[in-house]
């Protein structure tokens, strides 16, 4: 059966709102601009069966951008990691749900939230899988904000020496960082040939559309690694967050709140 | 007496190990040579990773290979792997609680010359405070040999620090040791003497000074610094008058300030620490073992004054 991942996507937003709402917590701006990349990769690109086994040959999933946990959180719970009732103890006393993905949590192969810290990982696992398991591909969730981290670039020229052709790097182009736009804060472009000149083969996605993503992380090229420049919009699916980046961080007043719920829900019945 | 670096002890072991056992494999960062890795790597390039020259991407990178079942060892200068990478260390390898083994080498004042840039006087401090690191500095080839065959065998995170220099052995071929615990490298009943790293051999010379000189010293080779074997403190002040720390680290939160901790609960004893300062003057790394008090004759001095004030 051909799922709507648009719908489903929607749906994972209405989650991650309520979260982000009650528990006055979360990065809703880059929750909802990942979220057609995360909806891609659990629904449509990995098998899914295969790390609930925690196969050695599964796929790797890492959220290098760790802040935007909440969304990660709802695709988990969706796809039976945990319970979704669990969603609801988002970064309550005593909870594994923190604001960054911690390692306790059924599914999540490594703890993130300190920003530079997921390629490196997903450049170690990428090489450990190669000969072994060369079916088995590393994805890593990216913001474009954390490109300034030098550690990333560091992980860019390795992932080229080795010819890790079972990497994918996925880079939410939202264009915004909690302090306003990346080519403000630090200039990215033109990233596309910086990404080419480091050894990989690139692909332009508009980030917003999970088929599109799906069909983006499932390109190989023999001997290089991928990375996709997921071309976003920050606070994805409504007009009150959209393209704004005090809703990095930001959370919703009760009447934003109810005015993002009305959005979402809209685009869920027109999905 | 033999004469062998604890890194070529380390890196001679891990390939022995590694040619039996395809899951262990090495990373380097541009310091093959250094660490005295480049047998390994013409010998079994599949089981090794050069990273280049960053640390980062280094320790990361093993984190997510252990992640893969491999049974990993970063290598490279300590002067970089403690500093560079520390927020990898603390979040990839500790709070993940990943099958890595950290192995610095030519840790402390080894580099000499080559001045503060490369000196490593913090990493027992800034490794102590991270959760989930177990951390040990062998004190010569014997303990080094046994410490990386334990390594291999043991599962989560450990810090090991050596130095670059050819050591004399302080022990003979084949010696035990338990992990967490002291060893006690002589037994005494006047004063103790406890060392880590490449000062346990200056502390059991200032051992057979102090007893030419009446006086009866227990030396304990604290080579496990975290854990530390907390039980073997609580006894050196119960059974002797006064502890003398020594090691090749700053005083400010290292293998002193650890035995302090546990003594100071007891309060039976004084401890007094002989160390680094903040910043070191440049020389040899037996200059300045000698301009700074690591040698046996300022460590029997140190001891007997302590216990006869």
């Amino acid at each position: 059966m051909e799922l709507n991942l648009r719908k489903i996507a929607f749906q994972r937003r209405l989650e991650v709102l309520d979260m982000v709402y009650n528990h006055k917590s979360g990065h809703i701006g880059g929750s909802m601009s990942c979220m057609d990349t995360l909806v891609a990769l659990y629904y449509k690109v990995m098998d899914v069966d295969k790390i609930h086994r925690g196969d050695p040959d599964r796929d790797r999933f890492i959220l290098s951008k760790g802040h935007c946990a909440e969304a990660y959180y709802t695709v988990l719970a969706d796809k039976g990691f945990f319970p979704k009732e669990e969603l609801d103890t988002f970064t309550v006393f005593k909870t594994h749900l923190a604001e960054h993905p911690t390692y306790k949590i059924p599914g999540v192969e490594v703890a993130t939230g300190a920003l530079g810290h997921g390629l490196p990982i997903g450049v170690g696992m990428a090489i450990g899988l190669k000969k072994q398991y060369p079916n088995a591909s590393v994805y890593v969730l990216m913001g474009d904000g954390e490109q300034a981290e030098g550690s990333i670039w560091e992980a860019y020229m390795a992932a080229a020496k080795y010819k890790l052709d079972n990497l994918v790097c996925i880079i939410d182009r939202n264009k915004l960082q909690i302090s306003g736009g990346t080519e403000e804060v630090m200039p990215l472009e033109n990233f596309e040939d910086k990404l080419e000149a480091f050894g990989f083969h690139v692909i332009k996605c508009p980030g917003n559309d999970g088929e599109a993503m799906a069909e983006a992380l499932t390109t190989r090229v023999p001997g290089k690694p991928l990375a996709i420049i997921a071309e976003t919009i920050k606070g994805y699916g409504s007009p009150v967050m959209e393209d704004k980046a005090p809703w990095h961080h930001a959370i919703p007043t009760a009447e934003q709140y109810e005015e993002i719920k009305r959005d979402l829900m809209k685009a869920v019945e027109e999905a | 007496m033999a004469m062998v670096s604890c890194r070529k002890a380390f890196t001679s072991t891990l390939l022995e190990m590694a040619k039996k056992d395809s899951s262990i494999w090495a990373i380097a960062t541009d310091s093959r040579g250094s660490v005295t890795l480049s047998d390994f790597t013409k010998e079994l390039p599949d089981q090794f990773v050069e990273c280049g020259i960053a640390e980062q991407n280094a320790v990361g990178l093993a984190a997510g290979l252990s992640k893969t079942g491999k049974n990993v060892f970063v290598t490279g200068p300590a002067c970089f792997l403690a500093a560079r990478a520390y927020e990898q260390v603390k979040v990839d390898v500790g709070y993940n609680k990943t099958n890595v083994k950290i192995v610095g080498v030519s840790a402390g004042v080894s580099y000499g010359p080559l001045g503060c840039t490369h000196t490593t006087m913090h990493d027992y401090a800034s490794m102590r405070a991270l959760p989930g690191l177990t951390i040990a500095a062998p004190s010569d080839a014997v303990q080094t040999r046994w410490l990386t065959k334990l390594m291999a065998e043991t599962p989560g995170p450990f810090y090991v620090r050596m130095g670059r220099g050819d050591v004399e052995s302080v022990y003979d071929e084949g010696e035990t040791f338990e992990l967490g615990k002291a060893k006690t490298v002589c037994d005494g009943t006047d004063v103790t003497i406890i060392a880590c790293g490449e000062t346990v051999i200056h502390a059991k010379r200032a051992a057979e000074l102090l007893s030419e000189q009446g006086v009866s010293a227990r030396v304990l080779d604290m080579f496990t610094i975290k854990p530390l074997d907390a039980e073997a403190v609580k006894a050196a002040c119960m059974e002797t008058r006064g502890i003398v720390t020594v090691e090749e680290h700053s005083t400010l939160g290292g293998l002193g300030e650890a035995v302090a901790h546990v003594a100071a609960e007891l309060a039976h004893v004084p401890v007094k620490m002989i160390g680094l300062p903040e910043e070191v003057i440049i020389g040899k790394s037996s200059e300045l073992f000698e301009y700074y008090g690591i040698s046996a004759d300022n460590i029997a001095a140190t001891a007997k004054n302590l216990i006869v004030r």
